[in-house]
């Protein structure tokens, strides 16, 4: 009965508090080694798909992109095959997310952090570390980030706020598209897909594409969720565009459309959508 | 005492505590009648019951339709329908004529008694009915003159009322968005490392979170204070946020000597430093600068809060919940203080640095005035 050797990293954007986890870890579970600790969302994928830990302590609210955010595209981008780390939501303070991790069961601290929910916390996972069937966590996961990003876009945003009122956002009809002087009004009905570039949208019509200068997560509660689908963190199809659905090997889906001859790709998390009766 | 007897009479409904009050006045009626002379007073009492509460049927109906005809709303706290007196006169000496007559003639028909009508035998006969009819009528005009004040008096404290639970809530909602939890759990959870690793510096920072605690807290309650209070509030907060993003964030705050002593709303910049952080820097990886400061254009005094963070979104999405709040708590405070005199302006800012600018414009107090 040894305890199993476990790595770890740290998602804190606030200094002192990602200090403070790292030495209550240290102290409760001596076996466990931080192989990172970082302050934003995306620092926390980069660094979980280069370093493999056993865990992610993922902070909610992050800058870049949030905690919930960086989780789904772990879950994204993880090789297929290799176990997925376990991982652990931290949050001060978001009503709406905790009801959502109850609801699904998932791992999460509260800040402050007390002790003794730590040790429990600890114990629950070195528990699951132990009996770890590794193909296993990877669709719990998935299951679980499904039920979290559908009951709660809510706690996606690093925006506190996006909590309550994001289904009474007004929909988008047409989207002023910038190039240089020119503002070219795009129908959203015209609209086949969405793509996140950097900092950008690319807007994609049968005939044209277009640069908007928002983020994804800002643009899509103003559009018709029957209408548009998100297939991947950053992509959303308009549904009805798509002409057909291969499943590949890694689980994700390769999609054609109609009236554009390139493929997306909807990630393993979305692939469910593409279920056939 | 008077609440008692206030809840008491608020539980009866409406109309039969008019009816009682009807009953009440006819009884003192019949007392004055049995005063000028009359035989009996029960009869007197039976004829001034049965005469009231025809009149008041009357005028009640009368009134009733009349606002229905003429369209009158009942008023916003469910007071009587009131179509003014010029139309209500007529229909209280119509009312008052006719219900005397049809009073007169059941009360007849119950005692058996045979009374001079109004014309019924001409007009020259008006000594026999023609004092009656007046104290009738002086009784119906006195007594729709209580009932429609009383009415009216019941909907002005219903009215007060109403406007005093929408200044509660305002504060109780004002209150809520200065306390956000998430801010003050984080803020907590900083103090209680601090506690073990760095007791000086916790210390400290408690009293920065007492300070704006205490501040907050009175704010919600109060009036003005001076620019330099305000200045320093922010500094409690921003040095709460400072421990929290660490080299994230830096912050600068600039206000000019003679400025300090100006009145200014309390805490009246709060939330725009608040949106400014949670909206601007917070979401940043690199963080930003936050500067706050104070100038004088010609008879203004100029707030500006300014951010070199995320910047405000090109395709607006609907203000989230907590942010909207914040700026339109800041636009009716300036409202209701200056009404058109004062403004607030966000805008993205305007040099290459980018972030966002809130700019609030209100009305410099001169120095003569602050003596």
């Amino acid at each position: 009965m040894t305890a199993p050797a476990a790595r770890a990293l740290i998602a804190e954007d606030e200094p002192l508090l990602a200090a403070a986890l790292r030495a209550e870890l240290a102290a409760l579970w001596p076996a466990l080694e931080v192989v990172a600790t970082v302050g934003d969302g995306d620092s926390a994928v980069a660094q979980a798909l280069a370093q493999r830990p056993e865990v992610c302590f993922l902070d909610i609210r992050m800058p870049g992109s949030s905690g919930l955010e960086a989780a789904r595209a772990l879950a994204e981008d993880w090789p297929e095959g290799l176990p997925f780390p376990l991982i652990v939501f931290v949050t001060a303070y978001d009503q709406h997310a905790l009801a959502a991790f109850e609801a699904q069961a998932v791992d999460y601290l509260v800040k402050p952090l007390d002790r003794p929910r730590l040790a429990a916390c600890v114990e629950r996972l070195r528990a699951r570390l132990a009996d770890r069937a590794a193909p296993a966590q990877l669709q719990r996961t998935l299951e679980q980030l499904r039920g979290l990003l559908g009951a709660a876009g809510a706690a996606a945003g690093p925006s506190p706020a996006a909590a309550a009122g994001t289904a009474a956002a007004p929909r988008l009809s047409v989207i002023p598209a910038q190039t240089g002087h020119l503002v070219q009004m795009v129908p959203v009905a015209e609209v086949l897909y969405f793509e996140a570039a950097d900092k950008y949208v690319r807007v994609v019509t049968a005939t044209r594409e277009h640069l908007i200068r928002l983020s994804l997560r800002e643009l899509l509660p103003q559009l018709d969720p029957a209408e548009f689908w998100q297939v991947h963190r950053g992509t959303v199809v308009r549904a009805s565009a798509v002409a057909s659905a291969r499943r590949e090997d890694s689980g994700k889906v390769t999609l054609t459309l109609r009236g554009r001859p390139e493929t997306l790709t909807a990630s393993r998390l979305y692939a469910h959508l593409f279920r056939g009766l | 005492m008077s609440t008692l007897a206030a809840r008491l009479a608020s539980a009866v409904p409406d109309p039969l505590r008019t009816g009682a009050q009807v009953q009440l006045i006819c009884l003192g009626v019949a007392l004055l009648l049995k005063l000028l002379g009359a035989d009996s007073f029960l009869v007197a009492w039976l004829y001034s019951a049965v005469i009231g509460s025809c009149i008041w049927g009357l005028i009640h109906g009368g009134t009733h339709l009349l606002a229905r005809l003429r369209r009158v709303a009942p008023d916003a706290e469910g007071g009587e329908r009131w179509p003014g007196w010029g139309w209500m006169l007529p229909v209280i000496v119509v009312g008052a004529f006719a219900g005397y007559v049809l009073g007169t003639l059941i009360a007849d028909a119950l005692t058996g008694h045979r009374s001079v009508l109004p014309l019924a035998r001409g007009l020259a006969d008006w000594r026999a009915w023609g004092g009656i009819v007046a104290i009738s009528l002086a009784v119906a005009v006195a007594a729709t003159w209580y009932f429609y004040s009383r009415s009216h008096l019941a909907s002005a404290a219903a009215a007060a009322a109403g406007l005093q639970r929408q200044a509660a809530e305002a504060q109780l909602r004002l209150l809520q968005s200065q306390l956000e939890p998430h801010m003050l759990f984080n803020t907590l959870a900083n103090l209680r490392v601090l506690i073990g690793a760095d007791p000086p510096r916790a210390q400290a920072m408690l009293d920065r979170l007492i300070a704006f605690l205490r501040s907050t807290l009175a704010a919600s309650r109060s009036g003005e204070h001076a620019l330099a209070d305000e200045f320093q509030r922010l500094a409690d907060y921003l040095a709460l946020i400072e421990v929290r993003m660490g080299p994230r964030l830096q912050v600068r705050l600039d206000l000019p000597e003679d400025l300090r002593a100006q009145p200014v709303p309390a805490l009246l910049l709060q939330p725009l430093v608040e949106n400014a952080v949670q909206h601007g820097l917070e979401p940043q990886v690199a963080g930003g600068r936050i500067e706050v400061g104070a100038r004088r254009d010609g008879g203004m005094l100029v707030l500006t809060v300014r951010d070199t963070g995320a910047g405000m979104p090109a395709l607006a999405p609907p203000p989230a919940p907590g942010h909207g709040f914040g700026l339109t708590q800041v636009r009716e405070r300036l409202a209701a203080l200056h009404g058109a005199h004062a403004a607030l302006t966000l805008a993205p800012a305007a040099d290459a640095e980018g972030g966002t600018q809130a700019e609030v414009r209100l009305p410099l107090q001169r120095r003569e005035d602050l003596a």
